[in-house]
């Protein structure tokens, strides 16, 4: 009941969000910001991650293959495929769910419990369109660069760990991320990013905007943001790799 | 002209407002007066749309706003004014920024006659040398007259304060009520005030609204407060010895 109560409400607020912008060039002004506020300051906690992350890939892959059996280019390969296909799409996600989203739900509900969205209301604006839309549009538009630097960071950080343990030697790294390449992997976790971006966004907006009482729930709701984009990130995860691909 | 017919409002069946029937009339400083809790916020919210009453009708010069869809009040809003009770000023934007921007949303002008009229809206409140400023960094009397500027840089027809004048210093809440009194008479708009502040009441109540329990207990002009013989009323505005000893003597408490 309550579950259909908020997925009611949320496709309400879609709705607001997405009527008609009433002055373009203050939106556009509003989505440069964002992506700044959302985008461009989270290069740097995803390029630190993803460096960590292919590193402890490419040497976890190379000791679980010490089999002399198994090709050294196995290691390239194993972790090229776990960056592109669920590192560098899903697990950003996560990240920045916990990151962006807590952005989003704080500032918004901050705004709401100091009535702000009311000020914005009186004046004969639509609040949620003017505070949400730049933000869906501004983290849909800059997820996948987010997503494409993790990948190549995220290769870059397996060759320098691989190579620097001694795992691996660059030339079988190097094939190894060559051999039997699909670039369709890429095309898939774009199109996740830009999903996951969606789902942060407007997830966090939404428990943001209707937060009620002080600053107790603006913490609430910031919680509340995180481990619910991240459940449904993952539930997503699920739906968009059977549809893309089996 | 605002009129407010037979108003209630709940909150999950605790009834705020009963049958509020009222008018505010334009040119005037219309105060709404009342305990702490007696449902003062909740009705100005409720005129402005912020809250959806249960039942009962507002109208703006004859419009029914009630009725109206989303669009519709859309179009009556942009002829709102509000000061609400924490200022509501947007934290990320500058003083500047935060009264220019109705200009930027609502007008097609230029930055120099921006700059002119925020300049002039900044006078008015007599604020100076603030416009780089953010919220956090002014003082409450500020953050007030900030908010009372920008409520005014769009010429509104209708102006609601909740508490405009709450902590804030005797003299600066009466220049604010002054102000306020001032910008309603030379621009004629209809000016709602929701006040606890019996000074502000002496000082520019040309109508007063007295809401007890959640309802229309009393009515009438500053000077008729002082011959009415409500109780309520009487409890209420004569609370402390020194506004009793301004109560004229052949008058009952
Ligand atoms: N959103 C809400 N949900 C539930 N109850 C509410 C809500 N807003 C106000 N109330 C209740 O309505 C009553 C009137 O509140 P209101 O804020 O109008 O008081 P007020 O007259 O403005 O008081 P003050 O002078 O202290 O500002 C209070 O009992 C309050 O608990
Ligand atoms: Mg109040």
């Amino acid at each position: 009941m309550t579950l259909f109560h908020h997925l009611g409400k949320y496709v309400l607020l879609l709705k607001k969000v997405f009527a008609k912008p009433e002055k373009a060039r203050v939106y556009y002004k509003q989505t440069i910001r964002e992506i700044e506020t959302l985008g461009i300051n989270s290069i740097g906690i995803i390029a630190m991650i993803s460096v960590f992350m292919g590193a402890v890939i490419t040497i976890q892959t190379a000791y679980n293959t010490e089999n002399p059996l198994l090709p050294t280019y196995l290691i390239g390969l194993a972790a090229r495929d776990s960056i592109l296909l669920e590192f560098s799409s899903t697990i950003v996600a996560l990240i920045l769910a916990g990151k962006v989203g807590s952005n989003i739900a704080s500032e918004l509900g901050t705004m709401s419990v100091t009535e702000q969205i009311d000020a914005l209301e009186i004046m004969g604006i639509n609040s949620a369109s003017y505070l949400i839309l730049p933000k869906i549009i501004a983290l849909m538009f800059f997820a996948p660069f987010l997503t494409l630097m993790s990948m190549i960071i995220g290769i870059f950080g397996g060759w320098a760990a691989g190579t620097s343990v001694g795992a691996v030697t660059t030339t079988y790294y190097i094939h190894g991320i060559q051999y039997e390449f699909i670039p369709y992997y890429v095309t898939y976790s774009l199109i996740k990013s830009v999903v996951f971006a969606f789902i942060i966004t407007t997830v966090s907006s939404y428990h943001g905007y209707f937060t009620k009482g002080g600053a107790l729930e603006v913490g609430r709701s910031s919680t509340k943001a995180v481990v619910h984009s991240s459940v449904v990130i993952l539930l997503f995860n699920l739906i968009l790799t059977q549809l893309l691909l089996s | 002209m605002i009129e407010v017919n037979t108003l209630n409002k709940s909150f999950n069946c605790v009834w705020v407002l009963k049958d509020i029937t009222t008018r505010f009339s334009r040119g005037k400083a219309n105060l709404i007066i009342g305990r702490s809790g007696s449902g003062k916020s909740v009705l100005l919210k409720s005129i402005v749309g912020l809250l959806e009453i249960d039942s009962g009708e507002i109208l703006f010069e004859g419009q029914n706003f009630t009725r109206m869809n989303f669009a519709e009040r859309k179009k009556i809003r942009r002829k709102f004014g509000m000061l609400f009770q924490g200022g509501a000023l947007f934290d990320s934007l500058t003083v500047y920024e935060n009264i220019s921007f109705n200009l930027d949303f609502f007008t097609s002008m230029t930055k120099k006659e921006k700059q002119k009229r925020v300049k002039y809206c900044l006078e008015l409140v007599n604020l100076k040398n603030v416009t780089h400023l953010y919220p956090s960094e002014l003082s409450g009397g500020m953050k007030k007259r900030t908010a009372i500027a920008r409520a005014i840089v769009m010429n509104p027809s209708y102006l609601f304060c909740d508490e405009p004048n709450s902590g804030l210093d005797p003299e600066t809440a009466t220049i604010i009520d002054n102000l306020i009194k001032r910008i309603t008479l030379e621009l004629g708009i209809t000016t709602v005030i929701n006040t606890h502040d019996i000074n502000s009441v002496l000082e520019i109540g040309d109508n007063v609204l007295f809401i007890h329990e959640g309802q229309n207990w009393w009515e009438g002009t500053k000077e008729e407060i002082f011959t009415s013989g409500n109780e309520e009323l009487n409890d209420f505005v004569f609370a402390t010895e020194i506004i009793k000893r301004i109560k004229p003597p052949n008058t009952s408490i």
